[in-house]
């Protein structure tokens, strides 16, 4: 089957839907690929880089809508600017579009798509299911997201992110608050950190506390009990209670930390307004905060979508094409999740697609079907953990019956080996002769000279040591030895056999571990 | 010599077995600690021919050169994967050598004890024999499991526990008629029967018990070799054999011990053999996708990684990849990349199984760690290789309070940013317990012969 890639029209979009490496792993996998001429430009690949990888190049728009059995594409069908004419008009009955679609929000764009009788997988709508990460493009877009937050934020910010001790005096390192510690917000951290800033972040969802601990930043912590995961690893609204501890906490940070970046979302709802107007104007001068939400109404009271704007000397970044910004990547990484939501509807591999809808992950990718639409999916069942624990649950419950009642307290049962070892001491003792008990001491005491010196042997170090005790305890040859010269045919035979296989072990034992020493040569 | 040189020699020779062992305690003193164990060994070989107990030579030179030329060889030739073999056979001629020992001490008519003195004398030759044909028997079994002459799985007769404790009651009540009947110059009978026995009780105690258990199992029989010595010792009334035996035993005693830990099972639990007899309720059945990796990824991904943790199992020793994998190694190292190995303490057949390899291969043993002192350190890691390991990489042994192995300690990978397992194909180890580890998001399968992928590895790197 032919795969189109036609030029973004969105204006300032500068990713695509494809780049020249993936287009040959597309090819691998027994497509073919067409590419419209100048689509990759904004995001540095030639015509020529493609052409390499095996696509072919297609000057028209209109001519690659028509030619091809999927179309690839980042942004959701819109009117095309050149063409005067949406997008939508240019796809036919039986062809397959793979792009975000956002049907909660476009509806009307869902009912025309649905007309034009062809199947549309949203790659928003893949269900959040540890099978479907590796076509997860939210997550791959929050993460550079999160990144190039960071990154603006440091263009706006007048000073150095690490401390430093120089020359001409000490600066302070920055202080930056991630609010959010979702992809976005995990990336943000990393990026920072790695900038050297002093990060904290908060979420309502105590989970993330151990991941954002495991990027090295604080997490802040309120006094105050609720959880706030959500279905499918999202968070939830929270109650007034835990919101106004909230933003007491946020209120507190804004005057001490220069950076702000926030990443709250909570699925198919306005972002939460989190920083007031109050909190801006508390802000250090020269504060810089970034709203990654700005384009669902902002956390944000004064942030703008798509602008910066400078409010009481705070700079207040709500641009909402972070991953377009960062063309190149984002490209790349959206179109790795294309080629394998790809490999998932061709198990294949012989270049044809089937929308499978018994299978989970392509059910919920997938919301139109043959001009019906088939979203929102059932909801999604979560993978095998909490089945296991529920599993454990049972068992647990089941454990008392079955438990038995030990025959004797536990203090009892712990001076038994002592009665035990003392008892049968006083046995040896009582009826053993002298020279025994001579041999008995040096036993005793070897063993625990024994105990001692093993406890101290390097664990590395256990085969060696076991060859060469293998090789003193051949010491049994000085049991034969001793006897060969009693008389007696028999006693020979069996003391010289004795001698034979104790010696093949004391030779043996040592010059194999005198082998396996010289390797541990430095 | 007289009998107080003898003595003399014989103080030495323990004290330097002493000094050997505690040599062990690190690589640098390792070497001298072998070599003070040679002289000790020499100083009393030689100290008892020239005592006054000795006085024909011909046969005992020649089964000191012939047995010394066989060691000798065997210990040049044997392969480093083959190591836990050689061990568990070496055993086996330890309890051979004190079954006759003991069988010729008690007819040597030499003997002039009586009384009290004399049963107890008796109690040690049965001893003696007991401990050295269990040993003996139970390590040749142990010795065809590990060369994969008899099958690895555990051989379970119905009944078995009541099967031990009646042969342990015929020991005992053997013994008394032993001891009656020596009185009057007579029971080889009983002693005969009770070697039988004992052979028996060998070959069914080491057949019961798993392939995974086979470290516990070596070093089990490692102290029995030692507490073997130690009886003869008793018997002969010889210090410095009670000296030797007793250090022997109680090292393999705690080698065990050391080994039933890393597993979490007690030491009565591995002995008493089988797997998976104390769980309480069904496992968690593992569930999810096995994500595929290829050569040429696996090179990038180590290209771009900065910390390289790699864990050997029992798989790297059967592919014989050690030396390719110290040759990655050196390449990444070359690279400015941090790569370090994890050991966990039961990977492979017997006690430090792994180091050897690696040694052998000679990457550095500075890279080397242990289980404990690396998993800490997981979350800061980059890739991590597993090579041929199963069940000690196996997450359910900490989630899963109903698996086979749950609670037993293990090199937590997952907690790194990506794991890349070499295997065979998608069989379980040989606890036969599903891992989750290999279903995991963070866990990509290279399937294959471990050597051979790595080979192809370390050419890409190359390139």
């Amino acid at each position: 089957m032919k795969i189109g890639i036609p030029k973004e029209v969105h204006s300032g979009e500068a990713r695509v839907a494809t780049t020249p490496i993936i287009v040959e792993q597309l090819i691998k996998l027994g497509f073919s690929v067409s590419v419209e001429a100048g689509a990759g430009k904004a995001a540095n690949f030639s015509d020529k880089a493609y052409k390499d990888a095996g696509a072919s190049i297609n000057k028209s728009a209109e001519k690659l809508w028509a030619d091809s059995d999927i179309i690839f594409k980042v942004r959701a069908p819109e009117m095309h600017p050149k063409l005067k004419v949406d997008e939508v008009e240019l796809l036919s009955k039986g062809q397959n579009l793979i792009s975000f679609i956002w049907p909660a929000q476009n509806e009307d764009l869902m009912n025309r798509l649905a007309a034009k009788e062809v199947t549309v997988l949203g790659m928003e709508c893949v269900p959040r299911i540890s099978r479907a990460q590796k076509c997860d493009a939210l997550s791959s877009m929050a993460n550079i997201a999160g990144y190039r937050a960071v990154v603006e934020a440091a263009q706006h910010f007048g000073r150095f992110f690490t401390g430093q001790i120089t020359a001409a005096g000490k600066v302070p390192p920055a202080k930056v608050l991630v609010i959010g510690a979702g992809v976005a917000g995990l990336a943000a951290i990393g990026a920072a950190k790695s900038m050297g800033a002093i990060v904290r972040s908060f979420d309502t969802r105590p989970e993330v506390k151990e991941q954002v601990e495991s990027m090295d930043a604080e997490f802040l912590m309120l006094d105050f009990e609720e959880d706030g995961a959500g279905s499918g690893g999202y968070a939830k609204t929270m109650s007034k209670e835990f919101i106004a501890a909230e933003m007491e906490l946020f209120a507190e940070q804004a005057k001490d930390v220069d950076i702000i970046i926030t990443t709250a979302l909570i699925p198919g709802r306005p972002a939460p307004e989190l920083i007031t107007k109050e909190m801006v104007a508390s802000m250090k001068p020269g504060s810089v905060i970034v709203d990654l939400a700005a384009e669902q109404g902002g956390n944000c009271k004064l942030s703008e979508a798509g602008k910066v704007v400078i409010k009481n000397n705070v700079s207040i970044i709500g641009y909402t094409d972070l991953p377009s910004r960062m063309a190149a990547q984002s490209s790349q990484l959206y179109g790795t999740n294309l080629r394998h939501l790809l490999t998932e509807l061709s198990p294949e591999k012989n270049g044809e697609i089937d929308v499978n809808m018994d299978d989970e992950m392509i059910r919920g990718a997938t919301v139109i079907k043959e001009g019906k639409i088939t979203w929102p999916p059932p909801p999604p069942t979560l993978s095998a953990a909490p089945k296991a624990s529920a599993k454990v649950e049972d068992s647990s419950a089941a454990e008392p019956i079955k438990e038995k009642k030990p025959l004797l307290p536990a203090s009892v049962t712990q001076f038994i080996p002592l009665i035990l070892g003392g008892s049968a001491l006083y046995t040896v003792g009582a009826s053993a002769p002298e020279s025994f008990m001579t041999h008995f001491t040096v036993f005793v005491l070897a063993c625990f000279i024994g105990y001692q010196v093993i406890w101290n042997v390097s664990a590395s170090l256990h085969t060696p040591l076991m060859s060469v005790t293998n090789a003193i305890s051949g010491i049994i040859v000085i049991g034969a030895l001793v006897q060969i010269s009693s008389p007696g045919f028999m006693i020979t035979i069996l003391s010289g056999l004795a001698i034979l296989i104790a010696s093949i072990n004391i030779a043996g034992g040592f010059l194999v571990t005198r082998r396996m020493l010289e390797m541990f040569k430095k | 010599m007289s009998q107080g040189l003898v003595t003399m020699s014989y103080i030495a020779a323990s004290v330097l077995f002493i000094l050997s062992l505690s040599g062990l305690s690190n690589q640098e003193t390792a070497r001298r600690g072998n070599y003070y164990g040679m002289i000790g060994m020499a100083i009393a070989i030689f100290a008892t021919i020239m005592s006054d107990s000795v006085s024909s030579y011909v046969v005992l030179i020649i089964a000191l050169l012939i047995g010394g030329a066989i060691g000798a060889k065997a210990a040049f030739k044997v392969q480093m994967t083959e190591m836990p073999e050689l061990v568990a056979i070496m055993h086996s001629l330890v309890g051979m050598a004190a079954v006759l020992v003991g069988y010729a001490n008690f007819i040597d008519p030499t003997s002039a004890l009586t009384g009290v003195e004399k049963t107890i004398h008796e109690v040690e030759i049965y001893i003696g024999i007991l401990i050295g044909a269990v040993t003996f028997s139970g390590s040749v079994i142990a010795f065809g499991k590990l060369s994969g002459k008899i099958s690895g799985n555990p051989v379970m007769i119905p009944g078995r526990h009541w099967l031990n404790l009646s042969l342990l009651v015929a020991s005992i009540w053997l013994c008394t008629q032993f001891v009656a009947g020596a009185e009057t110059g007579g029971g080889t009978f009983s002693l005969l029967i009770m070697t039988i026995i004992a052979l028996a009780f060998g070959v069914h105690m080491v057949m019961a018990i798993g392939g995974a258990d086979m470290p516990v199992v070596v070093s089990m029989l490692n102290s029995y070799s030692g507490w073997a010595a130690a009886a003869t010792g008793f018997m002969l009334n010889n210090d410095l054999l009670i000296v030797t035996g007793a250090l022997v035993g109680s090292s393999g005693a705690i080698l065990s011990y050391i080994m039933c830990r890393a597993m979490n099972r007690s030491f009565i639990s591995v002995i008493a053999g089988g797997f998976g007899t104390t769980s309480g309720g069904p496992a968690a059945t593992v569930e999810g996708e096995v994500v595929e990796i290829n050569v040429s990824e696996t090179t990038a991904l180590l290209k771009d990684s900065k910390n390289i943790m790699i864990i050997p199992g029992y798989g790297m020793a059967v592919a014989q990849a050690q030396h390719t994998v110290n040759e990655i190694t050196k390449l990444l190292n070359g690279k400015g990349k941090n790569v370090r190995f994890g050991i966990h303490p039961v990977a492979g057949r017997m006690p430090g199984h792994m180091n050897v390899l690696l040694a052998e291969a000679k990457v550095p043993y500075d890279v080397v760690f242990e289980m404990d002192e690396i998993n800490d350190d997981f979350p800061n890691t980059d890739v991590t290789i597993v090579i041929g390991a199963n069940d000690i990489v196996n997450p359910s042994a900490l989630d899963d309070p109903n698996s086979p192995i749950a609670g037993m300690p293990v090199l937590e990978c997952w907690k790194g940013e990506n794991t890349i397992v070499l295997k065979r194909s998608m069989a379980s180890g040989y606890a036969g317990v599903d891992n989750p580890l290999f279903v995991h998001e963070k866990t990509q399968m290279l399937f294959g012969d471990a050597n051979t992928s790595l080979q192809a590895v370390l050419k890409e790197l190359q390139d």
